[in-house]
C-alpha cells in the first residue's frame, strides 16, 4: 500500500495547522458561523441535526491496522463508539464537537489520513474497484492511478470552487465494481488491439435528482496522459458548467445539454491547446506509485485449502464460504467480504470494538489491509484460504460473520433523517424492517443475489437508482413516504430503475418488498436473478401485486 | 488613491492602486482606467490612443479569449469573482498565464477573501482587492502556509513530484 513519504505529511501537518487557526477564530468569535461554514466545508466538517459530523477520506476504500485501529480510537474518544462507513467509502463520525476537531485531524494525520475534500464543490475522494490488486479480472492496479489523482487534486488550485461536487472512480476490471457509470467521471482501465494499457474516459454519470449513466467521450485514453485530460475536462466544466441552479450544476447537466460528442469535442481542444508535459506524472513517479501497491509477501500454495473444505461441515461456514468468499488472483488465497449489514443494524455502521478486531484480523491474516467496499460493507483481501475458518470464528465474536453479501439483506441505507439535515424521510429504520424481514439465513439464501439501496432523500446518497429495489424517501404533507423503483444496477451492464407507481407510507415498504419477491420466486426460470427476471418480465407483475395488496 | 495587495513572487505587500475602475453607466474619467469588455470593444482603441493606461475587467461569465489579441495592449486584467465560491476565474486566470503568456497585472475582484489567497497566487493572480479587510500579512500566511504542492500551475512553483526526483 501507498506510504506517505516526507513530502506527503508535511502537506497533512500544514492543513491541520490551517485548520485549528480556522477553529480559533470560529471558536473565538472573530468568524461567524456562516464565515466558517465556508471554511469548515472544504475540510469535511458539516453541521447536521444534532451535532457537527466528520466525514475522514478513505482514498481508493484501503486501510492499513494502523489506521483502521487509529479510526476506533477517535471514534471511541471523540464520538460515540461508532462511526459510519459511506457509499463513498469515507467514514462519517456523527457527533463531534467542533472543539475536538482540530484534535482528530492531528490524530489522523499520524498516521496518513484527513478530512481534505471531503465536502465542498471540489474534486472528492476517489474511489475504486475495492478488490483492486487481489482479483484475477483486472489488467492492471487502479490504485496507482488513483493515487496519481489523489495527489494532482489535492488542494488544486483551479479545481477548489467548482460549480458543484465532483466525483471520479476507476476500475480496471470488466465487473466494474466501482460504479463508474454513475461518476461525474467514471475511468475504466483497458487494453487496447495492441495491447496498450489506456482509459475507456465516461463523463457525466450520476444519481441525485436527475439520475445519468455516463457516456463514453474517449474510448481509449493512453494512461500517461490521464492527469492532463483530467484537467481538460474539469477546465470544460469549472468554465461553462452551470452556477444559476444548484440542481442544475452538476457535470452531468452540461454534458447532457451539449450531447456527449459535442461536450468530448471541447475537452479534445482543451486538451490540445494546454501544455500537457507541464501536467502529466514523470515515468519516474508513477513507477515511484506502482512500486507502492507492488503485491508481497503471498505464499506459494496449492489453489485447494483442506482446512476450508472441511470447514464446510458446518452449515454455516458453508453459508459464509458461499456468499462472502472470493476468489483471490494467487492460487490458495480468498477475498472474504465482511458485511455490516447484521439485520437489525444500521448499515455501514461499524463500533470501535468491530475496528479493532477487524485491524487485528487485517494484520494477522490480510498483509496489514483492510478495505472498505462502496456497497457500505468491509473486506479482508488477502486471506489465505487455510485460515478463513479462524477469521470466520474470530468475527461471530463481534457479530461481523453475517453470510449475506450481495443478499436481501445486505441493503445499502444512507443516514436518512435520523442524522441528516437534508433527507426528507429516514432510511435506516426501513434498512432494518426489510432486513428482520428476510432475517432467516435460508429464507435470503433462497431469494438469491438482490440488491437494495434506500436513499432519505432525492440526493440519493444511498444510490436507490442502481438498487435492483430502489427505495427513495419523499415527503407528503409532512409524512414520510417511499418511493419504490425497479431494475438498477451499476454492473458493467448498469441501468437505471424504473418508477414502480405512487410511494407508499412507511409502514407498507416492507410488506411491499415481501410482495416482489413472491413474484420473482413464482416468476423466476433457472439460473435467473432477482434482476434477470425483472429485465425479461417488466414492472407489471410486480406493480400488480404491490398495489393490488395495497387496495 | 484606494490600495492594493501586490504578490511580489515572495510576499504580498500593499500597493497603490492608480486605475480607476468605471463602471459601464458612468462616464469615463481622466486617468488610467479600468473598463468593462464590452466598453474595451466600443471605447479601448480611443482610450488607448489618448495615452493612458487602460484595465479590462473580465465577468464570470465571459471568455478571457475575447481580449487574446489585446493582451500586448492591456495594463490589468481584473478577474471578477462575483461570489466567494463561484470560481471560473481560477481557470480564466491560468488560460492567461500559461496559454497566452499574459506578463502584465492580473487582479482579482469582487467576493476576495484570505482563504482564497492561495489558490490565486497559484493561479497566476498578482494584485487583490479584498473585501475582508485583510493586510498583507495576512496575505503572506496563508499564501506561504504549505510548504509543498501536487501540481504545477501558473505560479512556477515546483511540484512534489519534482522536489522528489532532486
Amino acid at each position: 500500500m501507498y506510504q506517505y513519504d516526507a513530502i506527503d505529511k508535511e502537506m497533512l501537518a500544514d492543513r491541520v495547522a490551517e485548520f485549528r487557526e480556522q477553529c480559533e477564530r470560529r471558536l473565538s468569535g472573530d468568524l461567524t458561523e456562516d464565515q466558517f461554514k465556508r471554511l469548515r466545508l472544504m475540510n469535511g466538517l458539516y453541521l447536521q441535526l444534532h451535532a457537527y459530523m466528520l466525514r475522514v477520506a478513505i482514498p481508493y476504500g484501503a486501510l492499513s491496522s494502523a489506521q483502521l485501529r487509529k479510526l476506533a480510537f477517535i471514534a471511541r474518544t471523540y464520538d460515540k463508539g461508532y462511526g459510519h462507513f459511506t457509499t463513498r467509502t469515507n467514514l462519517q463520525l456523527h457527533w463531534i464537537k467542533l472543539k475536538d476537531a482540530p484534535d482528530i485531524l492531528e490524530h489522523l494525520a499520524e498516521v496518513g489520513m484527513h478530512a481534505i475534500q471531503t465536502s465542498g464543490n471540489d474534486i472528492r475522494n476517489i474511489t475504486a474497484d475495492p478488490h483492486a490488486g487481489a482479483t484475477a479480472d483486472e489488467v492492471d492496479d487502479p490504485r496507482i492511478w488513483v493515487e496519481a489523482i489523489r495527489q494532482w487534486s489535492t488542494f488544486h488550485p483551479e479545481f477548489s470552487f467548482l460549480p458543484r461536487k465532483f466525483k471520479i472512480a476507476v476500475t480496471a476490471s470488466p465487473a466494474d465494481r466501482a460504479a463508474t457509470k454513475v461518476y461525474d467521471i467514471g475511468l475504466r482501465l483497458h487494453r487496447n488491439d495492441a495491447g496498450e494499457l489506456g482509459f475507456e474516459v465516461l463523463v457525466g454519470g450520476g444519481l441525485g435528482r436527475t439520475p445519468y449513466l455516463g457516456p463514453v467521450i474517449r474510448g481509449h485514453l493512453p494512461v500517461r496522459h490521464l492527469l492532463s485530460y483530467l484537467q481538460a475536462i474539469l477546465r470544460v466544466y469549472n468554465r461553462h458548467g452551470r452556477r444559476d441552479n444548484i440542481w442544475k450544476a452538476r457535470i452531468k447537466v452540461l454534458v447532457a445539454s451539449l450531447g456527449a460528442e459535442g461536450f468530448g469535442r471541447e475537452v479534445e481542444a482543451e486538451w490540445e491547446s494546454a501544455d500537457n508535459a507541464q501536467v502529466d506524472l514523470p515515468d519516474l513517479e508513477l513507477a515511484r506509485i506502482r512500486a507502492a501497491f507492488t503485491p508481497r509477501n503471498f505464499a506459494t500454495l496449492p489453489a485447494t485449502s483442506a482446512a476450508f473444505e472441511a470447514a464446510k461441515a458446518d452449515p454455516a461456514f458453508a453459508r459464509f464460504a458461499r456468499h462472502n468468499v472470493k476468489p483471490h488472483k494467487i492460487p490458495g488465497y480468498a477475498i472474504v467480504d465482511i458485511s455490516l449489514k447484521k439485520p437489525g443494524e444500521t448499515p455501514g455502521d461499524c463500533s470501535a470494538e468491530q475496528m479493532e478486531l477487524l485491524a487485528n484480523l487485517g494484520e494477522r491474516y490480510s498483509q496489514d489491509e483492510i478495505r472498505v467496499h462502496y456497497e457500505q460493507d468491509l473486506i479482508l483481501p488477502h486471506v489465505m484460504l487455510d485460515d478463513v475458518p479462524a477469521v470466520w470464528k474470530a468475527l461471530g465474536a463481534e457479530g461481523l460473520d453475517t453470510a449475506n453479501r450481495g443478499l436481501i439483506t445486505d441493503i445499502i441505507a444512507c443516514p436518512g433523517l435520523d442524522y441528516c439535515a437534508l433527507a426528507n424521510a429516514r432510511a435506516i429504520p426501513i434498512a432494518q424492517a426489510i432486513a428482520k424481514r428476510f432475517e432467516d439465513p435460508a429464507l435470503a439464501e433462497r431469494v438469491g443475489e438482490l440488491g437494495i439501496k434506500i436513499s432519505g432523500c432525492i440526493n440519493a446518497c444511498g444510490h436507490h437508482h442502481i438498487g435492483a429495489i430502489g427505495i427513495l424517501g419523499v415527503d407528503k404533507k409532512g409524512e414520510e413516504f417511499y418511493q419504490l423503483t425497479l431494475g438498477g444496477s451499476a454492473e458493467a451492464e448498469a441501468s437505471l430503475g424504473q418508477v414502480l407507481g405512487p410511494a407508499v407510507p412507511a409502514n407498507r415498504v416492507a410488506d411491499a418488498v415481501d410482495s416482489m419477491v413472491e413474484v420473482y420466486l413464482r416468476e423466476r426460470q433457472e439460473g435467473e436473478r432477482f434482476l434477470d427476471t425483472y429485465r425479461r418480465t417488466g414492472l407489471a407483475p410486480f406493480k400488480e401485486a404491490v398495489y393490488a395488496v395495497a387496495h | 488613491m484606494p490600495s492594493l495587495i501586490r504578490w511580489t513572487g515572495q510576499r504580498a505587500e500593499a500597493a497603490e492602486d492608480p486605475f480607476t475602475a468605471v463602471v459601464d453607466e458612468e462616464p469615463i474619467p481622466r486617468g488610467d482606467v479600468i473598463v468593462s469588455l464590452q466598453r474595451f470593444h466600443n471605447e479601448g482603441h480611443r482610450l488607448l490612443a489618448e495615452g493612458r493606461k487602460v484595465g479590462v475587467r473580465i465577468e464570470a461569465d465571459e471568455a478571457v479569449e475575447d481580449i487574446a489579441a489585446d493582451l500586448t495592449r492591456i495594463a490589468v486584467v481584473a478577474l471578477v469573482f462575483p461570489k466567494f465560491l463561484t470560481g471560473q476565474a481560477y481557470s480564466s486566470a491560468r488560460v492567461l498565464r500559461e496559454r497566452y503568456g499574459y506578463a502584465g497585472e492580473l487582479r482579482a475582484v469582487g467576493d476576495v477573501l484570505r482563504e482564497q489567497a492561495r489558490f490565486m497566487v497559484r493561479c497566476g493572480f498578482d494584485t487583490f482587492a479584498p473585501i475582508d479587510g485583510s493586510s498583507p500579512e495576512n496575505w503572506s500566511h496563508v499564501v506561504g502556509r504549505f510548504r509543498h504542492v501536487y501540481q504545477r500551475a501558473a505560479d512556477g512553483r515546483e511540484p512534489a513530484f519534482e522536489e522528489r526526483r532532486a
